[in-house]
């Protein structure tokens, strides 16, 4: 018993410090959580009418494409990377589906030529990273004029869209009492799940965490880190396809300007639901409630009829606060050793 | 392959050799890293593998197991020409390694250290809490009771070392490569590996043991394969080496010159003067105790105490890397306060951690940035040194220290771990510091590397620098230093002078109360 005399002895308050040494990792999440809380309770109590179920239920849903996008982004920032082209290529492959759906495609073939161009730009973006050693900022980057160049290629026009089975996704109500969801809210939620249980359950997600803590222990445990990295690329890929089907849903078009600084958006809200910019540490349902926290400031200034500029400033006020909060995390979180 | 060395595939291979490298070459740039070496591992032995820093020990290794590629000769594993693209790819052929720096994911949970890449897993799904039973169960093999769901990184480098090794056991292999596993380790912790060892040694695994202990290379090894400058100098049994004949054929030198610093390094210091350092009640609640301790000029005082009791913890608190939260501490009389390492630094304080890869060296700078950064630090970066004066400082060291190879342009990374060590002397030397704090500068380091640092230190002290020398092995700090502060459960127990004890004293005075001194008469 040598090791827990000498190396580790206990520390005081047993359950608190049990929770902390397990769950260290969650604390910039936690802390999402109560900012959401604040924002919602505070609005509640100012304007009186904010937290009903036709308000809750509309700042999911407008913000299902960047739910949907968050998902992939926090995966490849879980591994240290980043993924600039998220906001481009929803534009493309949104303009690229409207277009084809115009020349008369089946939808089934529309849905999946706009995930499998997703994919591709993802493809390529992890293979520069993995196999060609270029930084993920530079490689994604490219990623981002490749996509936005073939979305002016594709149309420079906005295409209205006019196959029902496609504006069903957005036109259906599910209604519960006060509360509704569109199938878009849906996706969003099933892609938001798929990507949790995959993170916590199977060996690709513990791989994108373990490439994020030390990226040679990793290889030197034998995980797949090239196949891994290059993945979350390609999901991040599919992800923004997705979210192209879910904005030309949403607002009935497609069109090549969509999405301009969506990827710092998206950046933005999964740094604030705790997300680790170097990587190793976060969560999606964290990102979930990072769109959330965006979502309802922006809800929070347009119901003040204020300016929308109000929202970039307190998003980015919020952020930095975040940055800070987390530094402060890990600095502490590694003193306690 | 040398040509004294008969072609081996002309041998008859053995119905019980598991794994057979002959003629392995491996060129790194710059350097030829192994030459021609043979290695031939049987089932149910404990097979050292010995040699200085720099011997290629680890890249022998590492070539085996598919991390670097190789360059000539070949690997013959069950009788099948073989080489492994990846780590992943040998241990699917039952080589566990288990490598000399700690490789594990501090973001992940013990449990899942221990386990990922095997865990577990039904249709693709990861069985959580067969994981984690699995992982208690490995760690129960070495008594540590530790909860599976921590984070590895909130744990002590000894734990994780342990953790490591659990790693490598579960993957039931055939081959086991222990890479220095017991540097971090203390006496009964040691203990537990080695029956450990022992009982995957009867079950016919091949174990193959690194260690710069030479004691535990004779307690637990069966043969002996001695490697030096990347060439192969020779396999022997256990019996047929005495450890005198061992040593010579490892550095290529007599040991005379170890034996000769002896223990006249110690000589006495004059202690009416001002102490370069003076902490009075220096602590910080919940990590260490309040500690008075006094540094002569030209004193080397010696911290001695087993892992986690509080020596590390004090050096933090002297260089500003942890603030104290009580105490007060004085240089040359002034009462100063070192906060930061910044400051510490400015007050001539040096500290060179016992965590040489994560707080020691920049792997990927050269020596010669490596070295230069302590100094540029002190004068400011505004205040560039001259390219004369900066080949000079480096030159300097890289002589003085007895760095190799000797070549400033090399990568840090690249270079063995003693050498690692002299290149962070050198930074520290070159800041001209009036107190250095060396936390094991000596761990996982050969006899050589160990006698040149031990008499640079010896030699610095005699030129007036202070030094507070921190090591797990007494004889040495026992050689050393002056006097010795002695730790416990984060307190200082004593202040001895070193001449009025020995080993055995200061176990004696370390060791837990209630147990017979000699339980731990081996503390390194």
């Amino acid at each position: 018993m040598t090791i827990l005399e000498t190396a580790a002895p206990a520390r005081p308050g047993g359950g608190l410090n049990r929770l902390l040494d397990r769950h260290a990792s969650a604390l910039p999440t936690a802390a999402a959580v109560v900012i959401l809380a604040v924002l919602l309770g505070g609005a509640q109590l100012y304007f009186g009418n904010f937290l009903t179920p036709r308000n809750l239920s509309a700042l999911l849903l407008d913000h299902a494409y960047l739910v949907i996008l968050a998902v992939g982004m926090t995966l490849v920032i879980l591994t240290g990377g980043i993924d600039l082209s998220v906001g481009s290529v929803l534009a493309f492959t949104g303009i690229l589906g409207a277009r084809m759906l115009a020349a008369g495609s089946s939808p089934v073939v529309v849905v999946l030529v706009m995930v499998l161009s997703g994919a591709a730009i993802g493809l390529m973006i992890g293979v520069l990273v993995q196999y060609f050693d270029v930084q993920p900022f530079i490689a994604s980057l490219a990623g981002l004029f490749l996509a936005r160049g073939l979305a002016y290629v594709v149309s420079l026009q906005s295409i209205k869209v006019k196959e029902p089975s496609i504006l069903w996704l957005q036109s259906t109500r599910i209604q519960v009492g006060d509360w509704y969801v569109t199938p878009t809210g849906i996706l969003a939620l099933v892609v938001l799940a798929i990507g949790a249980f995959t993170l916590a359950w199977t060996r690709f997600g513990r791989t994108v965490y373990a490439i994020g803590g030390d990226e040679q222990s990793a290889r030197l445990m034998g995980l797949d880190v090239a196949r891994t990295r290059v993945l979350v690329y390609v999901v991040s890929g599919v992800c923004s396809g997705l979210g192209g089907l879910v904005l030309t849903a949403y607002s009935g078009a497609g069109y090549p300007r969509n999405g301009i600084g969506t990827e710092l958006d998206v950046i933005a809200a999964v740094v604030i639901g705790g997300t680790l910019l170097s990587g190793g540490v976060g969560y999606v349902l964290g990102s979930l409630v990072g769109v959330l926290v965006y979502g309802t400031i922006k809800t929070i200034i347009s119901f003040k009829g204020a300016e929308q500029a109000w929202t970039e400033i307190t998003i980015g006020l919020l952020l930095l606060v975040f940055i800070v909060v987390q530094q402060v995390i890990v600095v502490r979180s590694a003193r306690r050793r | 392959m040398s040509p004294t060395n008969p072609p081996l595939q002309a041998r008859p291979t053995q119905r019980d050799t598991v794994i057979e490298m002959s003629g392995i070459t491996v060129q790194f740039p710059g350097v030829l890293a192994l030459d021609g070496v043979d290695l031939r591992l049987r089932r149910g032995e404990v097979h050292a593998l010995l040699g200085e820093n720099g011997a290629g020990k680890s890249t022998l290794v590492k070539a085996l197991t598919g991390v670097h590629g190789i360059d000539g000769g070949s690997i013959v594993v069950d009788g099948v020409d073989r080489t492994f693209s990846s780590t992943a790819d040998a241990e699917r052929a039952g080589i566990a390694t288990v490598y000399q720096e700690v490789n594990l994911c501090p973001n992940l949970s013990v449990g899942e250290n221990i386990t990922l890449g095997h865990e577990p897993r039904r249709r693709g799904v990861i069985d959580w809490r067969g994981a984690h039973e699995a992982a208690v169960g490995h760690l129960r093999r070495f008594g540590l009771d530790l909860d599976p769901r921590s984070l590895l990184g909130g744990h002590p480098l000894a734990v994780r070392q342990l953790v490591a090794i659990c790693r490598a056991m579960v993957l039931d292999a055939n081959v086991l490569i222990l890479d220095e596993p017991t540097s971090s380790l203390d006496r009964g912790e040691v203990e537990r590996l080695f029956s450990a060892v022992r009982d995957l040694r009867d079950q016919g695994v091949a174990v193959v043991f690194i260690s710069h202990f030479l004691d535990q290379v004779y307690e637990i090894s069966d043969r002996i394969t001695v490697l030096r400058n990347g060439r192969l100098v020779g396999e022997y049994t256990v019996d047929e080496l005495p450890r005198a004949e061992l040593v010579s054929r490892m550095i290529g030198r007599e040991l005379a010159e170890l034996e000769e610093l002896g223990r006249t390094a110690a000589k006495p210091v004059d202690r009416t003067a001002t102490p370069v350092l003076r902490a009075s009640g220096l602590g910080r609640s919940r990590v260490i105790e309040p500690v008075d301790l006094d540094v002569y000029p030209g004193e080397v005082v010696g911290l001695a105490g087993l892992l986690g009791s509080g020596r590390t913890e004090l050096a933090r608190l002297l260089a500003g890397a942890d603030t104290a939260d009580a105490g007060t501490v004085e240089m040359h009389g002034r009462p100063v306060r070192l906060t930061t390492p910044r400051r510490a630094i400015r007050h001539g304080v040096a500290f060179s951690s016992e965590d040489r890869r994560g707080e020691g060296v920049v792997g990927d700078l050269t020596v010669a940035e490596n070295i230069l950064l302590g100094l540029q630090a002190r004068r400011g970066w505004l205040r560039p040194l001259r390219r004369a004066e900066r080949t000079a400082v480096v030159a300097e060291y890289i002589e003085a220290l007895g760095v190799r190879p000797a070549n400033p342009d090399m990568l840090v990374r690249n270079l063995s771990g003693g050498n690692q060590q002299k290149v962070l002397l050198g930074r520290w030397l070159a800041t001209a510091p009036e107190l250095l704090i060396l936390d094991e500068p000596t761990r996982g380091i050969d006899v050589g590397a160990k006698a040149d640092i031990q008499r640079k230190v010896a030699d610095l002290a005699e030129r007036g620098l202070s030094v507070l020398f921190i090591s797990s092995e007494l004889e040495e700090v026992l050689r050393l230093a002056q006097r010795i502060l002695i730790m416990r459960d984060r307190r200082r127990i004593g202040l001895v002078e070193s001449r009025e004890t020995d080993v055995d004293g200061l176990v004696a005075v370390m060791a837990h109360t209630g147990r017979p001194a000699t339980d731990t008469k081996e503390v390194r």
